[in-house]
């Protein structure tokens, strides 16, 4: 069994989040971390690698400062990282990422390709569904839980009203959701070792891909202008004298909410 | 502009999501909407009276489940013979999977997230919190198709009291869209509304103490016709349901009023209610960060605080 995971390397959580007004670009100079819901990701490739063998590689696209996130992942227990790194691919959105990712999968030739829920920095949980059309294979999204055969995949998805088993013959795109696993700490073996393991950087070019298929010029999205957050007005605050919910009840009805 | 809205129904009705975008995309100008699967010409009529001109309308059994790649067949080919320039969405986990499958199939733009719609210079423009709702963006397109995702419960849906003409449409399915199958459909168990539905919300966080002073949120919610909404903190304790969790690991709400008792506002759960109507926030800390985010905010005790509410709200009848 072969298995891809899509990863990213996003903003530390810690980090002030800026978008750089020149290029309308998240600024991603600063301290870096694996978007942290790929860790489910991460998780489940490994468990089932563990329960029937095979191998797990890690896909990502960004700058080549990346392989430090990635190095986590091999940490982890992945086998090895694919990095996609062009300066043509900067700015990309949903289409010029999907298509390099696609270009990525399609040279590894995996038989399960995973996605985590959502990425940390530009709120997208999208990605999987572009990739699985480029790819034309089946996808399964908000996975709960996984079973994965030799030829085929079972998923209990998570939705508005319940839940939906979907199956779907292997090669298959599925993207987990955060409840499915408790992503485990890499051991200091683990750590030590990633150092040595296989990380090989592509340029889009290298995919044969045309570099206007992505970055900008790639782009059918245009960020316009950025602004200010819609204000939500002036705050009451007030500590509680054994009158709080006299006063909250006034104010809610007075609003007309109730 | 030829815009088209994605309608979800479920058991025989159109969801409030799909209708309160059709509201909004026909206050902007014409606009069609489209409705897909088992039932779905009996349903669509119901569409105009949210300002649809036209109700498109495809009932093909291999959109009976609820799976997205069948879905992008069917708008592919709609897009392509009624000329739509624009296909609106709003957010659910079977509408993401469709709008980034069809802008993969169509090479269309898709914006996502989006909390706003206006049409300035002819143009389209989506507006689009970032970074935890830090800050604004204005995002376009460039070209047609445009598609775009918006944030759930963004626009209530708005009777205008017209009517459409229901067009059936034919397509065919890619031989890869109809490999994923069904196997086994469970609804989960709920009474009351489910919190993506609800007016009012009462949530609680890790300041209730324990699990069992969400039974003061119940009986406040109840009383309020509303329903109760976790943080991940809690779920994750296994206090509450996962399918309660409001945050960005969770649903996305926004009530007409939201009570927040014993969160401290973390940008996980910010970013999962922030676009609620008022937020009342009751907290010990007088230093959490909800303070800085809710419209009413009470500094004390929930435990003595929710009980004297539940009691007054009660009394009024």
């Amino acid at each position: 069994m072969k298995i891809a995971v899509c990863v990213k390397q996003v903003p530390d959580a810690t980090v002030h989040k800026r978008i750089d007004p020149a290029t309308k670009r998240l600024d991603r100079s600063g301290e870096a971390a694996l978007n942290p819901t790929d860790l489910n990701a991460v998780e489940e490739a490994l468990r089932i690698k563990e329960a029937q063998g095979g191998e797990v590689v890690l896909v990502s696209l960004g700058p080549q400062k990346a392989v430090d996130s990635l190095r986590k992942a091999l940490a982890m227990g992945a086998d090895r990282a694919l990095l996609v790194t062009d300066e043509a691919a900067a700015g990309s959105d949903l289409l010029g990422t999907a298509r390099a990712l696609t270009g990525a999968l399609e040279r590894e030739g995996a038989d399960l390709v995973l996605f985590g829920q959502a990425s940390g920095d530009g709120d997208g949980a999208v990605l999987w569904a572009a990739v699985g059309d480029l790819l034309r294979r089946p996808v399964v999204s908000q996975v709960a839980a996984l079973t994965v055969e030799s030829d085929a995949m079972t998923g209990k998805r998570q939705t508005e009203h319940g839940y939906d088993l979907i199956r779907a013959p292997l090669p298959a795109v599925v993207a987990v959701s955060d409840a499915i696993n408790e992503p485990r700490y890499p051991s200091l073996k683990g750590i030590m070792g990633a150092k040595t393991k296989p990380q090989e950087s592509v340029s889009i070019h290298d995919l044969g891909l045309a570099a206007e298929v992505v970055g900008e010029a790639g782009s059918r999205t245009a960020v316009l202008e950025i602004g200010p957050p819609p204000s939500r007005g002036d705050t009451i605050k007030f500590e509680d004298d054994g009158s709080a919910a006299q006063k909250v009840l006034d104010l809610v009805v007075e609003r007309k909410l109730i | 502009m030829t815009r088209l809205v994605f309608l979800e129904h479920y058991q025989g009705a159109i969801e409030k999501g799909g209708l309160g975008v059709l509201s909004k995309a026909a206050s902007l100008g014409e606009t069609a909407g489209v409705v897909l699967g088992e039932g779905a010409t009996e349903v669509a009529a119901a569409a105009g009276a949210f300002g649809a001109s036209k109700v498109y309308a495809c009932d093909a059994p291999e959109l009976a489940a609820p799976l997205p790649q069948p879905r992008v067949d069917a708008l592919a080919t709609l897009v392509e013979r009624s000329g739509v320039d624009t296909v609106l969405f709003g957010a659910s986990v079977l509408a993401a999977d469709v709008a980034a499958g069809l802008a993969a199939r169509l090479d269309a733009g898709l914006n996502w997230d989006l909390t706003d719609l206006s049409v300035a210079d002819g143009e389209l423009v989506g507006k689009r919190p970032a970074l935890g709702d830090t800050v604004g963006v204005d995002v376009g397109w460039k070209g047609a198709p445009r598609l775009a995702l918006i944030r759930s419960g963004t626009f209530d849906p708005v009777e205008s009291g017209g009517s459409a003409e229901v067009e059936s449409f034919e397509t065919t399915f890619s031989d890869f869209s109809t490999l994923a199958t069904l196997v086994e459909q469970t609804q989960e168990e709920s009474s009351g509304p489910s919190i993506e539905d609800a007016d009012v919300i009462v949530a609680g966080g890790r300041g209730l103490g324990s699990p069992d002073a969400f039974s003061l949120l119940e009986e406040l919610a109840a009383a309020l016709g509303g329903a109760v909404g976790a943080t991940r903190a809690v779920v994750d304790a296994g206090w509450y349901p996962y399918s309660t969790q409001v945050g960005q690991t969770g649903k996305t709400v926004s009530p007409k009023l939201y009570i927040a008792c014993g969160i401290s506002g973390a940008i996980q759960h910010k970013v999962g209610m922030q676009g609620s109507g008022t937020i009342v926030a009751i907290n010990k800390d007088p230093n959490a960060p909800i303070f800085d985010f809710c419209d009413i905010g009470v500094v004390g005790d929930l435990h003595q605080i929710v009980p004297k509410l539940t009691e007054l709200v009660r009394s009024r009848g």
